[in-house]
């Protein structure tokens, strides 16, 4: 089925923005450039939708000055180049300078298959979360990433937003906290599934015992959330980045309880590969069915050495 | 037409009886010594001319919405800067001496956090001129064409990259509230074959060289008429030795 696109919808959101807050402005590196010319939106607001040209660290540092002019700048590429590429403008341009500011990728992780390992971001979210008062959001679903985007603009800090072309078939609702989406019994794992690996790990978990949360904001990370869901020991983190991103809250969170932490994303391999970004997710054990075979061997190790004991 | 307008610098009633003279001994809070050689003021004399004659600033209203802007891209060697806004009465001379300290603000690269009159927190090179492109596309959308930037980089930093894509774009967007000076000492490993002017003026700036001890010819650089196109001054000092 054709599900709605975050990457359009975040472009008919911005657009819509634009028109009702003049302190919004729009920066691309030719990325999106005609879809903001196609909305009307470069047309109506020339001054404040800007693009640089295939310059992403330019971009970035654009974005950075028109926020120390009192401005909320959006800043949009592919991942790896907005985050990636130009790294050292996201560390220093806004919460060292003090100002904020929202930046949006498209392109998550192997959304673009076939491009190969160039145009492949797995990091964005880990390096991101390196630095100290940034909003990180993962949403699942366009609806998801509308109210993401409409609330990071309003805020002052700076927000990154990691738009996918993966999507829920349904949205679950946008929110700081984890939501329960599942209630397991009594000391069932609980299994911690970010934006659009909901509906794979669902399925996955479909005939296991497992209270299932569900994030679309990792950073910061809903640790009293997670510590009221737990029942038991076991959580399992499934998340459509690098694996391990959030493997750190996890643990800090639960520091003063004995827990075991199985964490799933994308390896850390050169592929070589091209194809889709489903033949990537069964590569990397990221569908449904690879996720089942991970969690539940985990589990079923896990409770033989609880057994042993 | 901003870029028009003679220079008014500010003649806030606050203003310390600071005179070029007394830069060395600002200076010396810091250093300790009473001379300083040549590369350690490679940047001072444009500074002063910028500060003396040129910036509409009043330490009194560091944020006030129609001040000038001074970005310091090149944020190592800030002794001249500091002294500098010691001079106009941005910093209290008594906080020079415990410069670099842990509870200091003052450190090796300003942060604008921590010093009022500081634009932007610079250190890393190669992004004061970008932040400083996208501060006059701010004062643009908003409809501010009263306040200038002016930003300060070195010929060794122009090695960076990211200087390239922001001489470019603020040639194509127009930004004629930009004035970029380079000081030029001759420190950059690979040289500047054709010179730095040239990069500039092949994107379509207005640029010119002048002697960066010459604070007459620095304010006549820096007052130069350039309508519809941004300003680059290219400031020679010694080579660094």
């Amino acid at each position: 089925m054709i599900r709605p696109s975050m990457r359009q919808r975040f472009v008919s959101v911005a657009s819509e923005l634009l028109d009702s807050d003049p302190r919004i402005a729009v920066v691309t590196a030719d990325i999106s450039a005609a879809l903001f010319r196609d909305t009307g939106a470069a047309r109506r607001h020339p001054q404040r939708v800007i693009n640089v040209g295939i310059r992403e660290a330019l971009m970035v540092d654009v974005a950075a000055g028109m926020a120390l002019e009192g401005m909320r700048p959006i800043a949009h590429s592919f991942a790896p180049f907005l985050i990636e590429r130009s790294f050292e403008q996201v560390k220093l341009g806004f919460a060292h300078q003090g100002v904020g500011g929202v930046l949006v990728s498209t392109g998550a992780s192997h959304d673009t298959g076939a491009y190969g390992r160039t145009h492949h971001g797995p990091g964005d979210v880990a390096l991101v979360a390196t630095l100290p008062g940034w909003r990180i959001h993962v949403p699942g679903h366009a609806d998801e990433a509308e109210a993401v985007l409409r609330d990071a603009v309003a805020r002052e800090e700076p927000g990154y937003v990691r738009l996918s072309e993966r999507s829920n078939v349904e949205p679950v609702g946008y929110s700081d906290a984890l939501t329960t989406v599942r209630q397991g019994g009594a000391a069932a794992p609980v299994v911690i599934a970010v934006g659009p690996m909901l509906d794979p790990a669902i399925k996955a978990t479909q005939d296991i015992d497992a209270t299932v949360l569900y994030a679309t904001t990792v950073r910061p990370f809903d640790a009293a959330g997670l510590r009221a869901a737990m029942t038991g020991t076991d959580v399992v983190l499934v998340e459509p980045y690098l694996e391990g991103t959030s493997a750190a809250e996890v643990s800090a969170a639960l520091s003063d309880r004995p827990h075991r932490l199985l964490s799933i994303g994308v390896p850390r391999v050169e592929l070589r590969k091209y194809g889709t970004a489903s033949d990537y997710d069964r590569a990397f054990g990221l569908n449904s069915a690879g996720l089942r075979e991970r969690i539940g061997a985990w589990l079923a190790a896990a409770k033989a050495t609880a057994t042993a004991r | 037409m901003t870029t028009t307008t003679s220079p008014d610098p500010t003649t806030d009633s606050a203003r310390p009886p600071y005179a070029y003279g007394d830069l060395d001994r600002l200076m010396g809070l810091m250093t300790g010594d009473e001379k300083h050689a040549p590369s350690a003021t490679s940047t001072l004399d444009v500074l002063w001319v910028l500060y003396d004659r040129i910036l509409r600033i009043d330490p009194a209203r560091p944020h006030d919405d129609d001040r000038d802007r001074f970005v310091l891209s090149k944020g190592h060697g800030p002794m001249a800067y500091y002294a500098v806004l010691a001079a106009r009465g941005f910093i209290d001379e008594r906080t020079l001496a415990g410069w670099a300290g842990f509870d200091s603000p003052l450190g090796w690269h300003p942060d604008r956090n921590l010093v009022p009159g500081v634009e932007v927190s610079s250190g890393s090179l190669g992004h004061g001129m970008p932040i400083a492109v996208g501060m006059a596309l701010g004062l643009r959308a908003r409809g501010k064409r009263g306040p200038r930037i002016f930003c300060l980089v070195g010929d060794a930093e122009l090695d960076e990259g990211s200087n390239h894509e922001a001489i470019a774009v603020a040639a194509r967007l127009a930004l004629d509230a930009l004035t970029v000076v380079v000081i030029d000492n001759h420190s950059a490993s690979l040289g500047w074959p054709g010179g730095i002017e040239r990069r500039f003026a092949v994107e379509g700036w207005s640029a010119t060289t002048v002697d960066g001890r010459d604070h007459a010819a620095i304010e006549a650089a820096l007052t130069a008429p350039h309508p519809g196109v941004p300003h680059a001054v290219v400031a020679v000092v010694e080579a660094k030795s």
